[in-house]
């Protein structure tokens, strides 16, 4: 009876982190297509497909614990690398789109980035 | 009370086909960035989400027919996805891949 429960609550709270999770992927992915510009959209590729990422990997952690018993560390593995190597990744995109060029749309604002990059070069020399 | 429990089963059910249907127009979307990205880091940022979004598709299909053959593939698709995206930036900076003079 109790375990009846407990496995129906589970249930409920797998679809929770099902839903929510493609939720924040997909609004990561709206982000991309409609924000104008390399940098702004490097933030709805790193910070919200990770936390959808790491929902759908919590909701299929729970499902194989629940219906089978089974406790997969390899999700739990692949939560914490992604959140390890997607801001790095983020970080090596913005650099090389700044090196080649591609200008950020700035408003009533200079671009901090290229006057230390000048700075730096002048103490080189 | 097996009544209610086969009712939620169904409803976790119905949860997965309606995730991958989200994933599949977030697919969608990443591909038109794809396409018509204006520079060649738009289509670098593209790529990269698209593997994050196969991460989610591989879960879900774990869900879906019931097994734990397809962990292995998330963690592989995780470490080739950093790794590519690697050296995509690597690409884009300076042309190069492996280059021996590290400044």
């Amino acid at each position: 009876m109790i375990e009846t429960w407990i496995e129906l609550i589970l249930n409920m709270i797998i679809a929770f982190f099902l839903l929510s999770g493609t939720f924040f992927i997909l609004s990561s992915s709206i982000g991309i297509v409609r924000f104008p510009d390399v940098y702004t959209r490097l933030h709805a590729a790193t910070k919200a497909s990770t936390l959808g990422i790491a929902g759908l990997l919590i909701g299929a952690f729970l499902f194989m614990y629940v219906s089978h018993g089974i406790a997969s560390g390899k999700l739990l593995l692949a939560i914490i690398f992604t959140l390890l190597t997607a801001p790095v990744s983020g970080h090596m995109i913005s650099r090389a789109a700044h090196r080649n060029g591609v200008k950020p749309i700035l408003k009533n604002r200079t671009d901090e980035y290229e006057a230390s990059i000048q700075k730096y070069v002048q103490k080189q020399k | 009370m097996n009544n209610l429990l086969a009712v939620t089963e169904t409803i976790l059910l119905f949860t997965t086909i309606i995730s991958l249907i989200g994933i599949s127009i977030s697919l969608l979307l990443l591909l038109y960035r794809i396409i018509t990205g204006p520079t060649n880091a738009d289509r670098a940022v593209a790529l990269d989400s698209i593997g994050m979004n196969l991460m989610g598709v591989a879960a879900l299909m774990a869900i879906l027919v019931v097994t734990t053959k397809f962990n292995d593939v998330i963690l592989l698709i995780g470490i080739l996805l950093f790794i590519g995206t690697i050296a995509v930036a690597k690409y884009l900076e300076k042309g190069v891949i492996i280059d021996r003079n590290m400044d």
